[in-house]
């Protein structure tokens, strides 16, 4: 084992590709409607130019695999690359392995928006859940934003402490107004629900596009900070003392992993444990440094929920599981896992 | 389908305060000619118009608010909790009227009513007019070698055909896609859009028109516009009341439904 600084090794990155491609290939060859490797290869080499290759598939068949399964394999890997890094920034800056990307009140935010949104009348029209994304989008962002001006107040607390406090106090408040309207309103409950538990069955282009400059922006940042992540692990104190602006760099990492996460939840609902079990498992096979785990949990986190995405259409087909529901079966032993490890390297 | 008629407790020979927390047996109530005897009906019982509409509801009851109106006969079809063991305790007659599974259930829920508020003999001419008029809609199975989907909500759960709805569009030959989906034999399966390209119904009927669904929406769906259904111009908007209820007017929705086949 090298001492030097952690370096991000090429085949771990090219194996990180394996898995995007694999995962998306099997998204698009798995699900109710049968479609062979084959004939999804030859639809594909179709569309490129100059070339001309009849693949035998129906019209129906090829609005499948365009319209249905593509849209819905590239906004898996866009919305699991996001909560994954978003995830594993977050770990990074308030230094606590169990922190996901809905620490801040992002998720009873979202849900709260989207509530309002169904319950307004909002969801109806030509564009079925077009007020939906803006408004959970809305609701989150404005959860933390009022996590951080409650939690950044001069308190005694050390600012990690209280940002997370501020941030339960928060979402519990947001859950609370959201579940006294749904009482209220209680037809919309299985809207809301749908919602809530997270799905990508929906997807179309349209949330690719949306999704897509927000991913590409917060993703970027996050990776470019990543080497100073490593710095502020060791501790506010220490990390100023290494010449890091620590409250700026923590504003930095939580704007751009929070818009992130919001934007995503907007298009997929509330899809949880993707930001605990991908950076864990990256750390657990790669290594510990931010530098070397963040740029493969875009890779893995991204197939790992169009893997999920494929559970959740095949299990129960052709009906589909809530792909939320496939990550917490997945999560809630992992974090028994992660707890188990975390007592023996002590 | 049961009834909870309190043992000790006997109706009156032709009450008149009957209390309806259904909108289904509001429109049988009505139907039979025992509009008159009805004090309130629930905050959904839409049908027909002069029936007296309170805030009363037939999901969330509020046993004081019901007893408020010192009803003699209280039709419900829904216990949420405790509300029929709450109407014995306070001594008033009860009859639950729940869901027809089949058309069998609606001819017997009409005869118990007509017996119970004195008109049994309407009772009895409107279950022979329903029994005739639907022989007749079912006359030639119009829909036979048709294949429909029929949309509850557009997430698209959707109703089997052993269900109510389901066994109404068999009448006219209809075959629903939904079945197989259905393992477990709950009735409303939910369906994915992949599933519906897949099994290209030839008609889709959209119970959700009122919640803004239509042809229009549903062919901008992603993927949808490669449907038959939507090709042909095959998609039906249905009322969400006479696709949900088991009362006289099955005969006016499966009336729609055959008449937009006819159409096509």
């Amino acid at each position: 084992m090298s001492l030097g600084p952690a370096r991000l090794r090429v085949w771990w990155l090219a194996s990180g590709g394996l898995a995007v491609l694999a995962a998306s290939l099997a998204g698009l060859v798995l699900g109710p409607a049968d479609l062979g490797l084959g004939e999804v290869l030859a639809e594909m080499a179709n569309r490129l130019p100059l070339v001309e290759v009849d693949s035998g598939l129906g019209e129906r068949q090829q609005a499948i695999i365009w319209e249905i399964r593509l849209p819905r394999v590239v906004l898996g890997l866009l919305v699991g690359a996001m909560l994954a890094t978003a995830g594993g920034a977050y770990q990074g800056v308030f230094r606590n392995p169990l922190a996901d990307p809905y620490l801040l009140g992002v998720a009873a935010g979202a849900g709260f928006g989207v509530t309002l949104a169904i319950v307004s009348g909002a969801g109806d029209g030509v564009g079925i859940l077009d007020p939906v994304p803006l408004s959970a989008f809305a609701g989150a962002l404005a959860a933390v934003t009022l996590t951080y001006l409650v939690g950044a107040t001069g308190s005694r607390l050390d600012p990690v402490t209280s940002l997370v406090l501020s941030g339960v106090a928060v979402a519990s408040f947001f859950t609370a107004l959201q579940t006294f309207i749904q009482q209220r309103e209680s037809e919309t409950i299985r809207q809301v629900y749908f919602f809530v538990l997270g799905q990508l069955r929906t997807a179309g282009w349209n949330d690719v596009a949306l999704l897509a400059p927000y991913t590409g922006v917060c993703l970027t940042v996050i990776l470019l900070v990543r080497h100073r992540l490593d710095a502020l692990g060791v501790g506010d104190e220490e990390a100023g003392s290494l010449g890091l602006d620590v409250k700026r760099m923590r504003l930095t990492t939580v704007v751009a992993a929070s818009l992130g996460t919001a934007a995503a939840v907007s298009v997929s609902g509330l899809i949880g444990f993707v930001g605990i079990i991908v950076p864990h498992t990256v750390r657990l096979l790669f290594g510990t440094s931010y530098r070397v785990i963040l740029p493969l949990t875009v890779l893995f986190g991204g197939a790992f929920l169009v893997l999920a995405d494929i559970v959740a259409r095949l299990v129960v087909q052709p009906a589909e599981l809530p792909i939320g529901v496939v990550t917490a079966f997945l999560g809630a032993p992992f974090f028994v896992l992660v707890l188990r490890m975390a007592r023996r390297t002590r | 389908m049961t009834t909870a008629l309190p043992i000790t407790l006997a109706t009156p020979a032709e009450p008149v305060a009957i209390i309806s927390l259904s909108s289904t047996a509001t429109e049988i109530l009505y139907a039979i000619g025992a509009g008159d005897q009805v004090v309130a009906v629930d905050n959904m019982s839409n049908y027909p118009a002069e029936a007296p509409v309170t805030e009363l509801s037939g999901f969330t009851p509020n046993l004081e608010a019901i007893a408020g109106y010192e009803p003699d006969l209280v039709v419900i079809s829904y216990d949420p909790g405790d509300l029929v063991e709450g109407l014995q305790a306070l001594e008033i007659p009860t009859v639950m009227q729940r869901a027809a599974s089949s058309i069998d259930d609606t001819y017997s829920q009409i005869a118990e009513l007509g017996t119970l508020t004195g008109h049994a003999v309407e009772a009895e001419a409107l279950n022979a007019s329903i029994k005739e008029e639907l022989a007749a809609l079912a006359d030639d199975s119009v829909g036979t070698g048709m294949t429909y989907f029929h949309e509850i909500d557009n997430t698209l759960y959707s109703a089997t055909s052993s269900t109510f709805v389901g066994q109404l569009y068999a009448l006219l030959g209809l075959e629903n896609i939904a079945d197989p989906a259905d393992k477990a034999g709950f009735g409303w399966p939910q369906l994915s859009a992949e599933f519906i390209l897949e099994e290209d119904p030839d008609i889709i009927f959209l119970s959700d028109a009122a919640w803004g669904e239509s042809a229009e929406t549903v062919a901008a769906r992603q993927g949808w516009g490669a449907l038959t259904a939507v090709v042909e111009g095959h998609v039906v908007p249905v009322d969400q009341d006479t696709s949900a209820r088991w009362g006289p007017r099955v005969v006016s929705f499966v009336k729609s439904v055959r008449t937009a086949i006819e159409g096509f």
